[in-house]
């Protein structure tokens, strides 16, 4: 178990696969609500970091610890993948889904789903098959999927790679709608600006190390290592 | 050819007619193959969905060597002889269930590892128990698990030389509409083996009818 200030500990977290280590060794104390931003270059490590968080990807060696137990702590995190996975089903089954796991009432279920379909924008849409939703949509759609479970830790990978400004929008409005409710956000980023917009801590990964975390307008404005102050002038970073 | 011509126009008399026989041969292949296709569904589509989050490798035997194998099972001499099953339908439904269930079970695996590796991120970061994952492969799958219960129902419905060795075609009793049809043509009786040729060739059409509609309303995404 971790002290309250923190809620979870990285202690020589290692992800080798094929032989060659993708992540780590990685120590690491995460504490604190709001943005946490994870930059790095393409093929730092982040998803698998992500994944690793959240319990989905086996580490190699090391461990990885919670404020809470790990069954419970896993039980308030949600996570929205980088390409949203849509159940071959309606709009409103989609939404249920998670809910219905929960074994909710069917009214507490109805009232969330009315809710977030509103929120996103596709309560004329609950009966439309998911999969045929635009990318856009489909990306809102596992978001609210994710947060209509109230979520104490929500990790998002690259929640906006691909989508246009004004679902880029959206998206951000509805994840400070959710830190502001008290959820903290874990999430990857490509875009810069995003992470400048969002972030109150970043974590910047390179060649599967913790090369450098810290609040986010030291990072932005005097970064410490060479990695990072290259990733942030826009450098190829190898 | 003349002869043909007329067995045909006489088979096509006798389904008008609706004749006895052929009704009775009809509805026995149904009833047998039905009940098998029901309990090979109730074993297959579950097991394949189970396999497909899991490793499997699977043999299939050729239908005559478990027609020989059920029937040395349910011979007098044999460990299940003493309950009279052999020359019964139950026989011929134990067999068709044996000759279906991995094809059915095979055509589920397919469908379900596909459907699985699209799922499962997303089903192991709702920690979802085996049996929620299960549940949810076959409910978002059961188009496709129709189409392989209707693949197995038209495997059954055609089988004929296991049918013919745990059932022996025993007039009345254990006639359906392959051994009636393999009889009638060796008697030269074209015009019955015709009308209950074309009973069976309307069946597979069905059934390939129905594997096409569900296949279309699944890649249209319709609900």
């Amino acid at each position: 178990m971790v002290s309250q200030d923190l809620y979870a500990q990285l202690r020589g977290v290692v992800v080798r696969r094929r032989g060659k280590a993708v992540l780590g060794p990685i120590d690491l104390d995460l504490s604190g609500g709001g943005f946490t931003v994870v930059l790095g270059p393409n093929g730092a490590g982040k998803t698998t970091f992500l994944r690793v968080l959240h319990g989905v990807e086996r580490i190699t060696s090391g461990s990885v610890t919670w404020s809470e137990p790990a069954k419970t702590a896993q039980q308030g995190q949600a996570y929205v993948f980088q390409s949203p996975i849509m159940l071959r089903r309606s709009v409103r089954a989609n939404l249920a889904y998670p809910l219905q796991l929960l074994g909710l009432p069917k009214t507490e279920i109805a009232a969330r789903v009315a809710h977030w379909a509103a929120r996103i924008g596709l309560s004329a849409a609950l009966d439309f098959p998911a999969p045929r939703l635009s990318g856009g949509e489909q990306q809102k759609l596992a978001l609210a999927r994710a947060l209509i479970r109230r979520p104490d830790t929500l990790f998002l990978d690259e929640p906006c790679a691909n989508l246009d400004g004004r679902s880029t929008r959206e998206i951000e409005e509805i994840l400070r709608e959710a830190t502001q409710a008290g959820a903290r956000i874990i999430m990857t980023t490509h875009d810069l600006g995003q992470a400048r917009r969002l972030a109150d801590r970043v974590l910047f990964l390179n060649n599967g190390q913790l090369e450098e975390q810290g609040a986010a307008d030291n990072f932005f404005t005097a970064p410490k290592s060479p990695g990072a102050a290259g990733f942030l002038n826009g450098d190829i970073i190898e | 050819m003349s002869e043909i011509w007329a067995g045909m126009a006489e088979a096509f008399l006798l389904i008008w007619s609706r004749d006895a026989d052929l009704i009775e041969i009809t509805v026995r292949s149904l009833q047998v193959s039905l009940s098998a296709l029901v309990i090979a569904s109730a074993v297959a589509l579950p097991l394949g969905t189970w396999l497909a989050i899991r490793r499997f490798r699977h043999r299939r035997l050729p239908p005559v060597v478990v027609g020989l194998i059920v029937y040395l099972l349910l011979s007098r001499s044999g460990p299940f002889g003493v309950l009279g099953l052999l020359f019964t339908p139950a026989a011929m439904i134990i067999a068709q269930v044996i000759i279906i269930t991995p094809l059915i079970a095979s055509i589920t695996h397919q469908a379900m590892r596909e459907l699985w590796s699209d799922y499962h991120d997303l089903l192991i970061s709702l920690n979802t128990t085996h049996g929620q994952r299960i549940a949810t492969l076959i409910w978002d799958g059961r188009r496709t698990l129709m189409t392989a219960a209707l693949a197995g129902f038209g495997r059954a419905i055609g089988e004929v030389g296991a049918i013919m060795i745990v059932g022996g075609n025993i007039d009345h009793v254990t006639r359906v509409l392959t051994t009636a049809i393999s009889l009638e043509t060796g008697k030269g009786d074209f015009a019955l083996a015709l009308g209950l040729g074309f009973v069976l060739i309307a069946l597979s059409l069905m059934v390939n009818l129905a594997i096409h509609s569900l296949s279309r309303t699944e890649r249209e995404g319709r609900w």
